[in-house]
């Protein structure tokens, strides 16, 4: 199971350590500095990482390594999964997760570490059972501890631990009773360089907000469920239920949670809503090259593309671009050789473009790759796969809540080559 | 401590646990709040406590564990419960013997029935843990009713408490297809979880038990189709998971290729992947390429042979190549899309390009060889010796077809000492082709590049082989010829897939490290001990197909093997190999002179005469200790006081043969114990080694039989030792002198000496030993009879005897029965002379006998004994008297076995 914990930053020091058997020697991690020094991106160090007694695995997330030290033989990714558990209840409890933030708490830090695991083992990973036990820090409670006396931890065992419905406590209570639920599809892809698709998938994912009193019973049905043939659901879904009439039945969660995460990759069922026409050309002679490229929208079913940020990694040869959008603005990072174009909106009447030259830089032969372009945009009222809510209806609690559905759209890595 | 603030109890409660090691007396001093706080009404405290205490690893501390601890098992609260179970794996990680004997084990056990799923999967959980370090204790005893209680808790426990049920499941191995299908229907809707981990065992659980369904069965095609979806989900997971699920789904590929053979797309690569993600993609991408769907994989390679990353696009390159050698109808593509990569003339692609087409042109003789041309323009830019030598191939190979060969090759000879050996070995050869197919105007350059590899350079290899070639030139031209230009065996398709046994294995271990690795977890998990071989269960139901595992590596013809062709070596690489050992350094052994020849008839002799039954004996060396190696069956019976030429009654030629292979330590009558099996196959990617120890005229050895149980054939073998109590380290080095094809085992006699360098073991007789092979390196320890450590002249003088016996303190002496052994003294006394144990004296008191013995370590231990023989017991009492006493319990064992045997 997992011996320890150590939190490393881009600098490469180990600004927190937690152990949860015997204490681990730091120069263990000197065994991942090899790796990351020989990496040559943080992105590219390896998640699994041999030392002759113990095996690192490794998450990458907010620019901090959090370092798992395991002795023996433990699935990789319970490992993995429950690190990224850990940096997503930081995340929940701080709002956002950095190495000052961190060390501003390392008190409620030590405390939630110790909750969460035992002797290795996982204790108590949902976000609202921690929140009982510990209750997270805002300025007003300090400012109530400090006089009072009082403290952060709670000292009653958390109600929903060991109930048949773990997730959610019991006696909750709101004045405004609402449920919204947001379908948010991301459009994976990869185009070539004639705008022919060759391969597009959709990640959706259904998000909700519930704020309900008492325990209600929700159900959630589709108006064509049987998009949804590859699906993960949160633990309080019902899967019989699911499997025979294809309708979500659950008791939800109180707050924030994901009821559910899909996958669609149908070629045919994922639209491209959007084309990019490039011409990017270096030539061989001149130090001179071409870039133009122009974005239009393409099946959006009437909606209109926003958000849209086109990015590239030009070949290390590129000295300078100089170049003229047609709308928004753009940066070309002599350094890292990254050109960025904040587009915005798309108006189909006159498409966004960017025009101009490159300057190569002079005795290079021509960069034998084209830079491939990053896309990113949003469609706001779109669940591009066309997947639809059709009704949400709730039992077990009288009242009368407010519900309401969201759909946007927005691309995944969306590339194009050129 | 003893506040009513929780927060500051379970901060001092945090410090107790860090500092509790450096002062463990001022640490005792908490345990009464411990004990007192496990009584608190309130359950989150009493949890804290008994997880705080376990957590204290302070021996005096877990005494006073038990008791609150056995209380917390059996709390009313089952968040208690959960806590307590897993205290016991704390406690069992700091002192084990102590949870056995309170009887925890048993209290956990009872834990899988709870009531509670959360109990029941941290009780799994912490079972499973201690059973890791206890590989035989039978602790998770599963049978179909405590399977019924755990896939029930399956459904309502936490994702994590998930994991761990379904690893104990892949552990269960169910009695009838029935019941196997009945648990995947059950854990199917795992499948859909968010968690990965929990899909990933998942996965495992049903690959494990897909194996026993029969393929006619609907729910098998069913099942299959299950599979895809969640894998291909995984890959849209964080790049960390998609890392581990790719090392996973590398394995699920190669053994049911049908379930994501549609699912190709998914796995192109995406330019902002991580590095370790894009190259898993690429070997899975290779791995899935078909007729089907090969235009679009060699679309993506040759893109991805233009990005940035030079590690991915040397590997892109190799793709192509592999492709074309896996799918014969795309051959003639992908050749042409590796000479448009030619084109570009990008260095590392160009060099990539070539060794690549080498193995084309090895795939498919005489079809690619227009390309010639080209390659050859790119000549001078090669700087990789890789690259180099396969073009120095294929210019050799080609040589009739290239007008001037000579001149290119001759370009090369003039930097010939500053090349690397690959290179080296490879000109000469291509060179002496070269010679061959043009006599006439090429003899110049022969000589030129055969005085240089003999005379001019120092290494030995390049040195035989160019003797070998000029012996062969100069002595017969045509049987040159026949040898140097023989016809070349094809190169198998895949030559990187996990062998059959390794994979089923890695099936099992599907998830867990073991699988990242691509090896047997007892390869690398820290202390082997914990290692149980898990395998898949046999097919049970109609289809008793070919499918089934065991049967499908013996049932391949031997033309079908794909055997691993070495890339630069010719044929001559094997005869070469003949001269190329170090010379032997130790005492030459009489065995080891005649050992090429007699195996070789050894193994085609007695194959023809006792063909069935060697087969038989083979094919059963699976891993049983009863089975003593591939030999067992026609040495003679060991020990049983034959005369030393024990060949006679065995018939004329077989006879001598055992003579000098088979019959070692009957000579000197020394006992020699069945050969048992160090090594199984299954640790050892298809290496099994058994062996024995020997003691023969003075000299030690070390019998071994290596069998090769894996596809490719093994060459290379070395060995050594670790240091050990006695210093015995291998005399000369292991000389195996043909390359072991599959399915082929070896004997060898290694000769041992005791000057190696000496470390105390425990167990005393331990050796721990490292053999090496083409494909890796294997460690295994086994135990050695300390007889063969008895020198020959451990005989004492009487008086001395009788000094020395009075000398030694009495608290060395140790007694020891040896039951049930009805010898009389006489035949006892030759026996064990036949040892180097000696009899001095012998006396008769009140009709007991008792024979006074000496005999003396290679180290120069003395050890002396007294043994009490009651004509009418069969029990005998034996007294060691020794300076160093802790021998004296090894020297009892070698007393048992050399009379009982």
């Amino acid at each position: 199971m997992i011996h320890s914990l150590f939190l490393i930053n881009a600098a490469g020091d180990i600004f927190l350590e937690k152990h949860w058997k015997s204490v681990v020697s730091r120069s263990v991690c000197d065994y991942f500095f090899e790796a990351q020094e020989r990496a040559s991106e943080a992105e590219n160090v390896p998640p699994v990482i041999p030392t002759p007694h113990h095996y690192l695995l490794s998450v990458y997330r907010h620019k901090i390594f959090f370092v798992a030290v395991i002795q023996s033989e433990v699935p990789p990714l319970f490992v993995i999964e429950f690190l990224h558990r850990v940096v997503d209840t930081f995340q929940d409890y701080f709002g956002v997760c950095s190495e000052v933030i961190i060390k501003d708490n390392v008190v409620v830090v030590y405390e939630v570490l110790e909750e969460m695991l035992d002797n290795g083992f996982p204790l108590a990973t949902e976000s609202n059972i921690l929140k009982e036990l510990i209750k997270p820090p805002t300025i007003l409670r300090t400012v109530v501890n400090t006089i009072t006396g009082s403290t952060n931890v709670g000292d009653q065992l958390p109600t929903g631990q060991l109930s048949v419905v773990p997730w959610r406590r019991t006696g909750v209570k709101y004045t405004n009773n609402e449920a919204y639920f947001d379908v948010i599809e991301e459009i994976d892809a990869i185009i070539d360089k004639s705008g022919s698709t060759i391969t597009a998938e959709i990640q959706g994912v259904i998000d909700a907000c519930v704020k309900l009193t008492g325990m209600p019973d929700l159900t959630l049905s589709f108006m064509n469920p049987r998009l949804l043939d590859d699906v993960s659901f949160h633990p309080c879904v019902r899967f019989k239920r699911w499997e025979s009439e294809r309708i979500l039945s659950f008791i939800p969660p109180d707050g924030n949670f994901r009821l559910l995460s899909y996958h669609v990759s149908a070629q045919n069922l994922v639209a491209i809503p959007v084309y990019v026409k490039h011409n990017i050309s270096f030539r061989d002679s001149s130090s001179l090259g071409r870039f133009e490229i122009t974005v239009g929208p393409k099946q959006t079913m009437g909606k209109t593309v926003e958000g849209v940020m086109v990015t590239s990694q030009m070949p290390k040869s590129v000295l300078n671009m100089t170049l003229t959008p047609s709308q928004g603005t753009h940066v070309f990072d002599p350094v890292t050789k990254l050109l960025s174009w904040d587009v915005g909106k798309i108006n189909p009447q006159k498409l966004p473009s960017l025009k101009g030259s490159v300057s190569l830089q002079a005795g290079t032969s021509k960069p034998d790759e084209n830079p491939t372009i990053n896309l990113q945009f949003k469609i706001q009222q779109l669940a591009i796969s066309g997947l639809k809510v059709n009704r949400l209806d709730m039992y077990g609690e009288k009242y009368k809540p407010f519900k309401g559905i969201k759909y946007m759209t927005k691309a995944g890595k969306f590339q194009v080559r050129t | 401590m003893q506040t009513d603030n929780l927060e500051l109890k379970k901060l001092v409660y945090l410090y107790l646990m860090n500092y509790a090691k450096s002062q463990p007396d001022m640490a005792i001093m908490a345990v009464n709040t411990f004990v007192k706080d496990c009584e608190d009404p309130n359950p989150l405290i009493r949890a804290l406590a008994v997880r705080t205490m376990g957590c204290i690893r302070v021996d005096k501390i877990t005494e006073y564990l038990c008791e609150p601890l056995r209380k917390c098992l059996k709390d009313e609260d089952p968040y208690v419960r959960k806590t307590a179970a897993v205290c016991v794996a704390k406690l069992h990680d700091i002192n084990a013997q102590l949870v056995e004997d309170q009887g925890f084990l048993d209290t956990l056990k009872d834990l899988i029935s709870d009531s509670n799923p959360m109990v029941v999967a941290n009780a799994v959980a912490a079972l499973s843990e201690i059973a890791e370090s206890h590989p035989s204790s039978n602790l998770l005893d599963l049978n179909p009713q405590s399977i019924n209680k755990l896939l029930t808790a399956l459904n309502e426990c936490t994702e994590w408490g998930q994991i761990f049920i379904l690893d104990c499941l892949a552990n269960y191995m169910p009695k009838d297809d029935r019941e196997a299908q009945s648990i995947c229907e059950r854990v199917t809707p795992r499948l859909s979880h968010a968690n990965s981990a929990v899909v990933l065992s998942a996965v495992k659980v049903l690959m494990k038990f897909m194996e026993m369904l029969s393929k006619d069965l609907d729910y098998y095609g069913t099942l299959l189709k299950k599979l895809a979806p969640p894998l291909v989900t995984l890959l849209s997971a964080e790049p960390e998971l998609q890392y581990v699920a790719l090392r996973n789904i590398n394995l699920i590929v190669q053994k049911r290729p049908e379930i994501l053979k549609h699912e190709m797309k998914v796995f192109f690569v995406k330019y902002n992947d991580p590095i370790y993600v894009k190259l898993e993609k690429l070997d899975i991408m290779i791995r899935l390429a078909s007729q089907a769907n090969i235009a679009q994989v060699l679309a993506e390679l040759k893109e991805y042979a233009t990005e940035v990353d030079v590690d991915f696009v040397r590997k892109a390159v190799r793709a192509i190549g592999r492709c074309a050698i896996k799918v014969e109808q795309s051959a003639e593509r992908c050749v042409s899309t590796l000479l448009d990569l030619i084109q570009t003339k990008v260095n590392y692609v160009v060099q990539e390009a070539i060794v690549v087409i080498k193995d084309i042109f090895r795939k498919y003789p005489n079809k690619y060889e227009s390309v010639i041309a080209t390659l050859c323009e790119n000549l001078d830019s090669l700087d990789e010796p890789e690259a180099r030598a396969a073009m120095i191939w294929i210019v050799g190979e080609y040589a009739e077809r290239i007008d001037n060969a000579d001149e290119l090759l001759e370009s090369f000879l003039e930097g010939f000492h500053d090349e690397s050996t690959q290179v080296q070995l490879q000109l000469l050869t291509a060179i002496v082709k070269l010679f061959l197919k043009k006599p006439t105007e090429t003899q110049e350059l022969v000589q030129q590049v055969l005085s240089l590899a003999t005379q001019d350079s120092d290494n030995p290899d390049l040195r035989d082989r160019g003797y070998i070639y000029w012996r062969l030139l100069s002595t017969d031209p045509v049987a040159a010829k026949e040898v140097v230009l023989a016809e070349k065996p094809l190169i198998s398709e895949e030559t990187d897939l996990i062998e059959p046994t390794l994979l089923d294995e890695l099936i099992c271990h599907i998830g867990t490290l073991a699988s990242v690795y691509h090896k047997p977890p007892g390869a690398f998990v820290e202390g082997g001990r914990g290692v149980v071989h898990k395998s898949l269960p046999p097919r049970t139901g109609s289809s008793e197909s070919a499918e089934s595992p065991d049967t499908a590596p013996a049932g391949v013809p031997a033309a079908d093997q794909p055997s691993v062709i070495p890339t630069q070596g010719d044929l001559l690489g094997d005869l070469l190999n003949l001269d190329l050992g170090p010379p032997v350094s130790g005492p030459p052994v009489a065995t080891s002179s005649v050992q090429m020849g007699a195996v070789d008839l050894l193994g085609g002799g007695l194959d023809s005469l006792m063909g069935d039954e060697s087969e038989g004996l083979r094919s059963d060396v699976g891993g049983s200790p009863a089975m003593g190696g591939g030999s067992g069956g026609f040495a003679p019976a060991p020990g049983t006081a034959v005369p030393s030429n024990t060949g006679a009654p065995l018939g004329s030629g077989l006879g001598d043969l055992f003579d000098l292979t088979g019959g070692v330590g009957t000579l000197s009558g020394s006992y020699v114990a069945p050969k048992t099996v160090w090594l199984p196959a299954m640790k050892a990617k298809g290496l099994e080694i058994s062996g024995t120890f020997s003691r023969q005229v003075g000299s030690i050895s070390m019998d071994l039989v290596l069998t090769n149980k894996a596809l490719q054939v093994m060459s290379d073998f070395a060995i050594q030792f670790n240091r050990n109590s006695f210093g015995l380290a291998p005399a000369a080095p292991l000389q195996v002198h043909a390359p072991l094809a599959p399915n082929q085992s070896v004997e060898i006699s290694l000769p041992l000496n005791t000057v190696g360098s000496v470390m105390k073991m425990d167990p005393l007789n331990n050796l721990q030993v490292a053999v090496k092979n083409n494909i890796d390196v294997f460690y295994f320890s086994t135990l050695y009879p300390l007889h063969i450590l008895f020198v020959e002249d451990g005989k004492m003088e009487r008086q001395m005897f009788l000094a020395t016996w009075k000398d030694i303190p009495n608290e060395n002496e140790t007694q020891f029965q040896i039951k049930d052994c009805s010898l009389n003294a006489d035949s006892v006394s030759s026996k064990l002379q036949g040892s180097n144990i000696f009899t001095i004296a012998k006396r008769n008191v009140e009709g007991q006998d008792m024979l006074y013995q000496s005999l003396k370590l290679t180290n120069g231990i003395w050890v002396l004994a007294e043994l009490r023989i009651q004509p009418s017991n069969p029990s005998f009492t034996l007294s060691l008297k020794c300076r160093a006493p802790e021998v004296s319990q090894y020297v009892y064992q070698a007393y048992e076995t050399i009379l009982k045997n």
